[in-house]
C-alpha cells in the first residue's frame, strides 16, 4: 500500500516526508517535478505517475501537492481518496490547511500520521478517532502546555477503535444540547449564448452539526423523499432503513459531519434563479471590444439573490478594460486576464449592469473565442429542489435537544457560455 | 536534554528530533540518546520515540535489540489496547534478528481474546513477510485462522494480509466467503475496498459467467465456442429454442452465493468513499448480468462532482465501461459535458466518454457541444476535439459528411495548431473516400502557402500525392512550390516531398521529370540519413536504369496500391482486461503485484467448498444457500455478543447501541429460516423462498435473474419491517438497565442455536404471538398463508398448503372444495415452470413434513378465524352457469357456460369461459366449433379446440377465453355443428371481468386512499335476512364478483380486492356492517363504469 508521503509546496520544494515502510530517498520526487514541469497549470499534473521502481499519486489542495509513493498495485483511487481525507483532516485540526500551519504543527502532523496509516494501510482515518488520541492544537492548549510541561497526546486510550460506532466519540457531555442541520443545495448549469439551459443539475449536502450529550439516536425524515435520485451517506447512516422507509436513522458523529449529499435527478427541471444579458463582441481591425453585462433574478421564489460573483476569463488579447459596474466593484487583473465583479445582492428593481469597452493589443486580430462566464451566488431560505425535512426525532436520551434547520441555495459550477 | 530528568524537556528535544526526521535531515546519531527513553512514562515521548525508532531501527539494528524487551513486556500487558500498540511498534521494526520474536508474537495475537489486536496482528502479518519471505508457510497459517474471524474489525485487514502474502490461495477464501459477503456492510471503509477486489477474483474463478447466454446468442449459436461445455448446458439451449414464446426465461442459474455477493455490494454503491464506490462499480462490471449492471451509472456519475483527481480515475474507468456497454451511461450524457473550468486532462477524458457514446441518436447533440468546445482557448483540447469529431465521423457514417465539412471549415481558423490538427484528421476521413471530395483537396492544397506546423503539412502532401488523380493540375504545381522549399523544410515534410515526387512522377511523369529529379538531387545531400536513404531508394526504384529492371516493373504498384483506410479507434479499447478501477488499469500497464483477473471457468466448481459444517442440531434438508447464511450470522452474533461482555466492562455507554445493532442484525437474518413468520409480509418471503429453493432443488434452470432481483427487493422490504418492530422493541428495552439488556439477548441466542430447525419455527410462531398485540392480527397471518397457498408459486408455500388442507380435515369442509384444490394445483403448475410435467409435488403426500406438535400448534393459532377461512378458500360453492344455447332452439344440443374463475392459461388477460355441451339428440353431433366472431373492437377470443365427435346423449367440456376489454359487452358467435349454425352470444356479469389478488391491510387502505372522489362509490343498504353475518356477507360478495378477501382487522367490516382481468386496474370493495340490518357497500375502482356496474350487482347480491 502506501510507502511514503512527501508534501511538496507550490515552488516544488518538498518540506515534509513521512515513511511508513523502508525509506524511499526523495530522489524520487524527481520524477513528479518533471510532470509538473511539463504541465502548463497546476492541476494538470497527471495524479498518477508511473517511476520505474514506484508509482506517484498525488493530489493538489490548497496549492499543496500530497506525493504518495505506492510500489505495487493498489486501486488508485483508495490512495486519492486517503490523501483527501488526510487533508480534510489536518484542515479539521489546524483550521487551514497551509504550509505554514503544517510546518508549525509538524510534531501533530506526524502524530497524526502515524495513527492514520499502519504498514501503509490506514487504521484510524475518522476524526472523532484522532481527536481522541491527539487533542488538536489550540492557543489555550499551547498556553497551558508550555507552561505545565503536559502534552497534547491523550491520556486516554482509543477506546473509540473498538466500538461499533466508530465514528462517535465516548463520553460526550454538553450542557446546551443542540442539533444543527445545513441543507445546501448547488445547482451546476451550463447556459449557452441565446440563454437556454444545455444542462442543469441539483447537487445538494446536508452538514450536521451535532452536540448532544450522550449516544443519542437520531431519525431524520423528509416532507418530500422522493425528489432525491441519488444519495450517498455517512457510514453512520442505516441503510436499511432508508431503502425502505426513506428515513435517515442514525447515531451521529460529535461535531460537524457530512450527513448525506444527494443528487437530485436531471430529469427534473431545475429552476434557474439569475439570468444574464450580455453583449460581447470585438470588431475586426479595431483594437476595442465591446463589453454589456446585465444580471437579473428570474424563479427565485421571492427570495433575493445574494452574494453575487461574476468571475470571467478574457481572451489573451484583451489589455485592459475599462468598464463602468452599476452596481459593486469590477476588478481586472491584466496578467491572469481574470475579470472579476462582485455585485452582492440583485435588486429587482434596479437590474446591476457592467458596460464599457476592453481595449485589444493593438495589431492582433480578433480572438476568436467569447470568454465565458461563471457566476456565484446564494439564495438563503430556500431549497432549489423543493427538498424539506420534516421533522427530527431523539431516541435513546432524555433531554430535549434544541433543533435547527438552515436552508440554502448555491451557484456550483455555473457557467454561461457567451 | 534527553537525558534530562524533566518529561517536559524530553518532549521538547524528541520533537525537535522528530521535526529534523520530517524535513529528512538525517538524526541517526542520536539512536542511543533516544533508545533510551523508550520505556519513558510520558505517552507523547513515548509515542515520539516509537516514531524514531522506526524510522531508524533499519540502519542501527544492534542497537534497536535494546528497546525490544520493553515491547515483548507490552505484549503481555492487561489492556489489550497497550499489547496491540506494542505489536504494532513491533512489527514496525525491520530487523531481521528478531523475526522469530515477531512470528510468536503474531501467533499469540492472533487468538487474543481482542478483536483489537487481532487486527493488529493482522496488520503486522505483510510487515514481517515483507521482512522474511520465509515465513510465508507459517503466516499462511495465520492468516487462515484468522480468515475464521467473524467480527468487522478483523475482516478488513486480514483481507488486506491474504493479499499481499499469499493472494494465489484462493481456497482460503472457500469457508469463509459467505462470511465475508456478509460482514462487508459493517467493515470499515478501507477493508471493503480490498475485500471486494478480492472478491471480484475469488467469484471470476468460482462462478459462471452471467452473460453467458447473452454471448452465446450474439455469437449466433455458435457451439464449438463453448463447445467444451458440459452438456447440461446444450440441454438448456435445446430448452430455450423450445420455449421460444416464453423469452423472459434463461437456462442460467445464478448460483445463490453470486447472487449473494451481488446483493450485499449493492449498498456500498451509497458508500461516501470514492474507493468503495469505485469497487462495487468493478465488482459489478465484472460479475453482473448485463442487466444489473446499470445500476453502476448513477454512482458513478454522482464521483465526477469530486476532487479532480477522483474525476480523472474515475473518467478513465468510464471510458472504458463505455466502449463495451454503452448503454449504461447513455441517460447521463449531458452529465459529460465539459466545463471551460475543468482541467485539460479532465476534459479530455470526458470529450473520450463523449465519443464513446455517440451513436445515430445523440451525435447532433454532442457535435453542438463540439462546435463549443472548438473555439475554447486551451489549445490542447480544441485539438483533442477536433480528434474526437474525427471519430465521431468514422464511427456513424450519417454524419461523416457533416463533420468533414465542419473540419474544412476550420482549415480557415486562425490558430495554427487547429488547422494543423484538422488537417490530419481529414485526411484520414478523406481516406475513406476520396473520390467525393477533390475540391477538398484542392482547398487543402492551397493551405501549403500558410500552415507551418510540420504533421500538417506532411499531410497535405501524402494526400496530393494520394490522390493526384483528382488533382492532375494543382499538385504538380504544389511540388515545384515545395521543391523550392525544399531545404527549409522538417525532416518528416522532406520524406513526404519525396513521396509525392515519386507518386507524380509515376502518374505524370512529363511534367514532373525534372521535377523530381531536381528533388532527389537535393535530398541526396541531405544531413537527415533517412532521407537521403529514401532518396536512393526511390531513385533506383522509378528512374528506369538498365541495371535495375525487376523492381521498377512493380514500382507502379508499390507507390499507389489502395491504402486501408485507418480505423480511429478510442485508446481505451481492450484495456477492459485490466480489472477496472486498479493501478494497472489506469496505466495500461502490469504494475507489480497485479492479479489478473482470471477468466469465467467453463464450468462451475464444485459450490459446496463454501459450506460450513453446522452443528449436528441444524441439520435441515434444506441445501439452499441462505439457510446456512442465517446460521452464520447466528454464530457470528453469539460471538460478538460475548465480545461486547468483555469489552462492556471499561466502556458502558455504546453498547446500548451495540447490542441494538447487532441484534437488528440478527433480525435480519431470521427472515430466511422460518418463512411463514407472521411479521414478514408472507407473500413476499414465499418469494424470496422460491427463488432460492427453484434454484437449487428444483435444479431445472428455470429462475431467471429477473426473480432474483425482484426477491431481492422483497427480502429488503421484509427486513425492514422487521426492524421497525425492532424499533418499538427497543424502546422499552431502553427503559430497562443495563444488565438486564446484556443478559437477555445472551438468552435468547443462546436459545435459537441450540434448537432445532423446527422448535424454532415454532418458537418464533409463539414469539410472534406473543407480539401480536401491536399491529397485526391474528386472522391476519393466517389470511396470508391462506392466499399463498393459491398463489402458490415454490414448494415451500406448497407445503405450506399442505398444511392447511390437514387443518381444513379437522374443520367442516365444504362441499366444493375438492374442485377448487385441484383448479389451484393447475395454477402453481403453469406457474412454476411448463416443461416440467410431472406430478405436481402436490400430489404425494406430505403430512409426515411435519410433526403433530407443528400441526396443532397451528390450528391452534388459526382457531380464532375459522370463521373466514371456509369463505376464502371456496368463494363460490357452486358457480353460476348460464345458458347460451336451449335444447330445443339447438335441436337436441344444449350449451351451458359458466365462468371457472380460472386463470385462462395461453392468454393472462381473458376471461375462461367453460362450456358445456349437451347432446340431448338422438344422432350424434359432430364437428362442433366456432366461426364468424362479432366482437366489439378490442375484444379477442380463443376458441374452443373442436369437437370432434359428440355421441347422443353424451356430455362434453371446453374452455374458452374471451378477452372482453373490461366491459360487459357480449362476444357474438356462431357455434357450427357439421349439419348447423347458431348465433349465440356471451355476455358477462361485471363481476366477472375480474381476478382476486391479494392485498394486506396496509395495501388495501393505501390503495384505496389513492382511489377517492370520482372512483368512490358508496351505497347505503341493508341486508337480507339470511346475510347478516360476515361469513354470508363474504360469500355473497365472492359469489356476485370475482373477488378476495382481504385480512381486516374490525369485523365489522369485509374488504374484497381484485383486477380486472384485460387492464388490471384495481378493484376494492368493502362492506361495512352497521347496527340491525344496515350497512353500507363502497367500492374503489379506477373504471368507473366497472365500479358502478359492481355496485349493482353486489348490492343486488346482498339485499335479495
Amino acid at each position: 500500500m502506501i510507502h511514503s508521503l512527501f508534501l511538496v509546496n507550490a515552488s516544488g520544494d518538498i518540506f515534509l516526508e513521512k515513511h511508513w515502510k523502508s525509506v524511499v530517498s526523495r530522489s524520487v520526487c524527481d520524477y513528479f517535478f518533471e510532470a509538473q514541469e511539463r504541465a502548463t497549470e497546476p492541476e494538470n499534473v497527471p495524479p498518477v505517475i508511473p517511476t520505474p521502481h514506484h508509482y506517484l499519486i498525488s493530489v493538489l489542495r490548497h496549492r499543496i501537492y500530497f506525493v504518495a509513493v505506492i510500489q505495487s498495485e493498489v486501486p488508485p483511487l483508495f490512495v486519492i481518496e486517503f490523501l483527501h481525507r488526510v487533508v480534510d483532516t489536518f484542515q479539521d485540526y489546524f483550521g487551514v490547511c497551509t504550509e505554514a500551519a503544517i510546518k508549525d504543527n509538524v510534531v501533530v502532523v506526524y502524530e497524526l500520521l502515524e495513527e492514520m496509516l499502519d504498514n501503509g494501510f490506514p487504521l484510524a482515518t475518522e476524526s472523532n478517532i484522532l481527536k481522541e488520541l491527539i487533542k488538536p492544537p489550540t492557543i489555550l492548549r499551547t498556553m497551558v502546555n508550555t507552561i505545565t510541561g503536559s502534552t497534547n497526546v491523550g491520556e486516554q486510550l482509543p477506546t473509540g477503535q473498538l466500538s461499533v460506532v466508530p465514528w462517535r466519540r465516548t463520553g460526550v457531555k454538553y450542557t446546551n444540547n443542540e442539533a444543527y442541520f445545513d441543507v445546501v443545495e448547488e445547482i451546476d448549469a451550463i447556459i449557452d449564448k441565446s440563454g437556454s439551459t444545455i444542462t442543469a443539475e441539483i447537487q445538494g449536502v446536508i452538514d450536521a452539526c451535532v452536540k448532544l450529550t450522550g449516544m443519542p439516536d437520531l431519525t431524520l425524515s423528509f416532507m418530500n423523499p422522493r425528489l432525491l435520485d441519488d444519495v450517498s451517506f455517512h457510514p453512520c447512516v442505516r441503510f436499511k432503513r432508508w431503502e425502505a422507509e426513506r428515513i435517515l436513522s442514525f447515531i451521529p458523529p460529535d461535531g460537524n459531519f457530512r450527513l448525506l449529499s444527494y443528487h437530485v435527478s436531471s430529469q427534473n427541471l431545475v429552476a434557474i434563479p439569475v439570468y444574464v444579458k450580455h453583449n460581447i463582441s470585438f470588431r475586426e481591425g479595431s483594437s476595442q471590444g465591446r463589453f454589456d453585462l446585465t444580471l437579473g433574478p428570474k424563479q427565485t421564489m421571492g427570495k433575493a439573490v445574494e452574494a453575487v460573483l461574476v468571475s470571467s476569463q478574457l481572451p489573451r488579447g484583451v489589455l485592459n478594460a475599462n468598464l463602468n459596474a452599476s452596481q459593486g466593484t469590477y476588478t481586472f487583473d491584466p496578467v491572469t486576464k481574470m475579470l472579476t465583479w462582485d455585485v452582492g445582492k440583485i435588486n429587482p428593481q434596479k437590474l446591476p449592469s457592467l458596460k464599457g469597452t476592453m481595449s485589444l493589443q493593438a495589431g492582433a486580430s480578433k480572438p476568436d473565442e467569447n470568454p465565458t462566464i461563471n457566476i456565484q451566488f446564494k439564495t438563503q431560505q430556500m431549497a432549489i429542489s423543493g427538498l424539506k425535512v420534516n421533522r427530527l426525532d431523539m431516541y435513546g436520551e432524555k433531554y430535549k435537544p434544541f433543533k435547527g434547520i438552515k436552508y440554502m441555495t448555491k451557484a456550483g459550477k455555473f457557467q454561461v457560455r457567451t | 536534554m534527553l537525558d534530562s530528568n524533566k518529561d517536559s524537556l524530553k518532549l521538547e528535544a524528541m520533537k525537535r528530533i522528530v521535526a529534523m526526521i520530517a524535513r529528512g535531515k538525517n538524526a541517526s546519531d542520536l539512536f542511543p540518546a533516544v533508545v533510551k527513553n523508550v520505556a519513558c512514562k510520558n505517552i507523547e515521548v513515548k509515542k515520539l520515540v516509537y516514531v524514531y525508532l522506526v524510522r531508524y531501527a533499519e540502519e542501527q539494528q544492534d542497537l534497536a535489540l535494546l528497546s525490544i524487551s520493553t515491547f515483548q513486556r507490552g505484549l503481555k500487558d492487561p489492556n489489550q489496547l497497550i499489547r496491540a500498540s506494542a505489536l504494532r511498534v513491533l512489527s514496525s521494526i525491520r530487523v531481521t534478528i528478531i523475526v522469530p520474536i515477531m512470528m510468536l508474537a503474531i501467533k499469540e495475537a492472533a487468538s487474543d481474546m481482542s478483536p483489537y489486536v487481532r487486527k493488529t496482528a493482522a496488520h503486522a502479518i505483510p510487515k514481517l513477510y515483507s521482512l522474511d519471505p520465509e515465513q510465508k508457510d507459517q503466516l499462511i497459517e495465520v492468516i487462515e485462522k484468522l480468515l475464521a474471524d467473524k467480527t468487522t474489525l478483523v475482516a478488513g485487514s486480514v483481507v488486506m494480509a491474504f493479499e499481499e502474502v499469499c493472494p494465489e490461495r484462493i481456497d482460503l477464501i472457500h469457508k469463509n466467503y459467505r462470511k465475508l459477503c456478509n460482514l462487508l456492510i459493517d467493515v470499515e471503509e478501507w477493508g471493503q475496498v480490498v475485500i471486494i477486489n478480492m472478491l471480484t477474483r475469488y467469484a471470476r474463478t468460482q462462478f459462471l459467467n452471467p452473460n453467458m447466454n447473452e454471448s452465446l446468442l450474439e455469437e449466433g449459436n455458435d457451439k464449438t465456442f463453448y463447445g467444451s461445455d458440459d452438456d447440461e448446458d446444450e440441454e438448456e439451449e435445446e430448452e430455450k429454442k423450445s420455449e421460444a414464446p416464453m423469452p423472459k426465461r434463461k437456462p442460467y442459474v445464478m448460483d445463490p452465493d453470486h447472487r449473494l455477493l451481488l446483493r450485499n455490494t449493492k449498498p456500498l454503491l451509497q458508500s461516501r468513499n470514492a474507493a468503495v464506490v469505485m469497487a462495487v462499480a468493478q465488482l459489478y462490471f465484472h460479475l453482473a448480468p448485463k442487466v444489473e449492471v446499470g445500476v453502476i451509472a448513477k454512482a458513478l456519475v454522482r464521483l465526477l462532482r469530486s476532487h479532480s483527481e477522483v474525476q480523472y480515475v474515475v473518467l478513465q474507468n468510464v471510458a472504458s465501461m463505455t466502449i463495451k456497454r454503452r448503454g449504461m451511461f447513455e441517460p447521463y450524457l449531458k452529465s459529460f459535458y465539459i466545463r471551460s473550468t475543468d482541467p485539460t486532462q479532465i476534459k479530455v477524458l470526458k470529450l473520450e466518454v463523449l465519443t464513446n457514446l455517440a451513436n445515430e441518436t445523440n451525435i447532433s447533440t454532442i457535435l453542438r457541444e463540439f462546435q463549443t468546445y472548438i473555439k475554447s482557448m486551451d489549445k490542447d483540447f480544441v485539438a483533442a476535439t477536433i480528434q474526437a469529431i474525427g471519430r465521431c465521423a468514422t464511427n456513424i457514417g450519417e454524419v461523416r459528411d457533416t463533420c468533414l465539412n465542419g473540419l474544412v471549415q476550420l482549415l480557415s481558423n486562425r490558430d495554427e495548431l487547429v488547422v494543423a490538427e484538422s488537417v490530419v484528421v481529414i485526411k484520414k476521413l478523406l481516406q475513406m473516400q476520396p473520390e467525393k471530395h477533390s475540391d477538398i483537396i484542392k482547398h487543402m492544397a492551397k493551405l501549403t502557402d500558410n500552415i507551418q506546423v510540420p504533421m500538417a503539412r506532411a499531410s497535405i502532401l501524402w494526400l496530393i500525392g494520394e490522390y493526384c488523380e483528382h488533382v492532375p493540375k494543382i499538385a504538380p504545381d504544389v511540388l515545384r512550390k515545395m521543391a523550392k522549399s525544399f531545404t527549409n523544410e522538417e525532416d518528416i515534410v522532406k520524406l513526404q516531398i519525396i513521396n509525392l515526387a515519386a507518386k507524380l512522377y509515376l502518374t505524370n511523369s512529363k511534367q514532373t521529370k525534372l521535377l523530381t529529379q531536381y528533388v532527389l538531387n537535393l535530398a541526396k545531400y541531405d544531413q537527415n540519413y533517412d532521407i537521403r536513404d529514401r532518396a536512393r531508394f526511390i531513385r533506383q526504384l522509378i528512374v528506369p536504369t538498365e541495371k535495375s529492371g525487376a523492381l521498377s516493373k512493380y514500382a507502379k504498384k508499390l507507390f499507389l496500391a489502395l491504402k486501408p483506410a485507418p480505423v480511429l479507434e478510442s485508446p481505451f479499447k481492450d484495456r477492459d482486461h485490466f480489472q477496472l478501477g486498479s493501478l494497472s488499469h489506469l496505466l495500461n500497464a502490469k504494475a507489480g503485484g497485479y492479479q489478473e483477473l482470471p477468466d469465467w471457468p467453463e464450468a462451475a466448481p464444485d459450490p459446496s467448498v463454501r459450506n460450513v459444517e453446522v452443528k449436528d442440531s441444524v441439520q435441515e434438508v434444506r441445501t439452499t444457500g441462505e439457510g446456512r447464511i442465517s446460521l452464520l450470522g447466528e454464530w457470528r452474533e453469539v460471538f460478538t455478543l460475548l465480545e461486547r461482555v468483555a469489552t462492556l466492562t471499561s466502556v458502558p455507554e455504546w453498547t446500548k447501541c451495540s447490542s441494538r445493532e447487532k441484534r437488528k442484525e440478527k433480525k435480519v437474518e431470521k427472515p430466511f429460516y422460518s418463512d411463514s413468520e407472521g411479521e414478514s409480509g408472507p407473500t413476499e418471503s414465499a418469494d424470496s423462498e422460491s427463488d432460492s429453493a427453484s434454484g437449487s432443488e428444483i435444479g431445472s434452470g428455470v429462475v431467471g435473474s429477473v426473480s432474483g432481483t425482484a426477491s431481492e427487493e422483497s427480502e429488503e422490504g421484509s427486513e425492514s419491517e422487521e426492524e421497525e418492530e425492532e424499533e418499538e422493541e427497543d424502546e422499552k428495552d431502553k427503559k430497562m438497565t443495563m444488565k438486564k439488556e446484556l443478559k437477555k439477548p445472551v438468552q435468547e441466542s443462546e436459545s435459537e442455536q441450540s434448537s432445532e430447525e423446527e422448535e424454532e419455527r415454532k418458537h418464533e410462531r409463539k414469539k410472534s404471538k406473543a407480539r401480536k398485540s401491536d399491529s397485526e392480527s391474528e386472522s391476519d397471518e393466517d389470511e396470508d398463508s391462506e392466499s399463498e397457498s393459491s398463489q402458490s408459486e415454490s414448494e415451500d408455500s406448497e407445503s405450506e398448503a399442505e398444511v392447511k388442507k390437514k387443518k381444513k380435515a379437522a374443520q367442516s369442509k365444504p362441499p366444493s372444495k375438492p374442485v377448487k384444490k385441484e383448479s389451484k394445483k393447475e395454477m402453481s403448475l403453469l406457474d412454476l415452470d411448463d416443461f416440467e410435467p410431472a406430478p405436481s409435488p402436490q400430489v404425494t403426500p406430505l403430512n409426515s413434513f411435519l410433526s403433530n406438535s407443528l400441526a396443532t400448534d397451528l390450528e391452534g393459532l388459526s382457531l380464532s378465524d375459522a370463521v373466514l377461512s371456509p369463505a376464502t378458500l371456496s368463494p363460490c360453492s357452486a358457480l353460476k352457469s348460464y345458458e347460451l344455447l336451449h335444447r330445443i332452439r339447438g335441436e337436441g344440443l344444449s350449451v351451458e357456460y359458466c365462468f371457472s374463475r380460472q386463470p385462462f392459461s395461453p392468454d393472462a388477460n381473458m376471461v375462461a369461459v367453460q362450456m358445456q355441451f349437451t347432446n340431448n339428440a338422438t344422432s350424434e353431433t359432430k364437428n362442433l366449433h366456432m366461426e364468424e366472431v362479432k366482437l366489439q373492437s378490442g375484444m379477442r377470443v380463443k376458441e374452443f379446440p373442436e369437437i370432434e365427435l359428440l355421441p347422443a346423449g353424451e356430455t362434453a367440456t371446453a374452455v374458452m377465453g374471451i378477452d372482453f376489454c373490461d366491459s360487459t359487452q357480449a362476444a357474438n358467435f356462431q357455434l357450427c355443428t357439421h349439419t348447423r349454425k347458431f348465433f349465440v352470444s356471451i355476455q358477462p356479469p361485471v363481476g366477472e371481468l375480474m381476478r382476486p389478488v391479494f392485498l394486506t391491510e396496509n395495501e388495501f387502505k393505501k390503495e384505496q386512499g389513492q382511489l377517492m372522489g370520482m372512483n368512490e362509490l358508496s351505497e347505503k343498504l341493508t341486508l337480507d335476512a339470511e346475510c347478516r353475518n360476515e361469513h354470508a356477507i363474504v360469500q355473497r360478495v365472492t359469489a356476485a364478483a370475482n373477488l378476495s378477501r382481504v385480512p381486516c382487522g374490525s369485523d365489522r367490516e369485509c374488504r374484497f380486492a381484485g383486477r380486472t382481468v384485460t387492464s388490471g386496474s384495481l378493484v376494492l370493495a368493502t362492506v361495512a356492517t352497521k347496527e340491525e340490518a344496515a350497512a353500507q357497500l363502497t367500492v374503489n375502482c379506477e373504471k368507473m363504469v366497472i365500479g358502478t356496474m359492481l355496485v349493482k350487482d353486489v348490492l343486488l347480491a346482498l339485499t335479495q
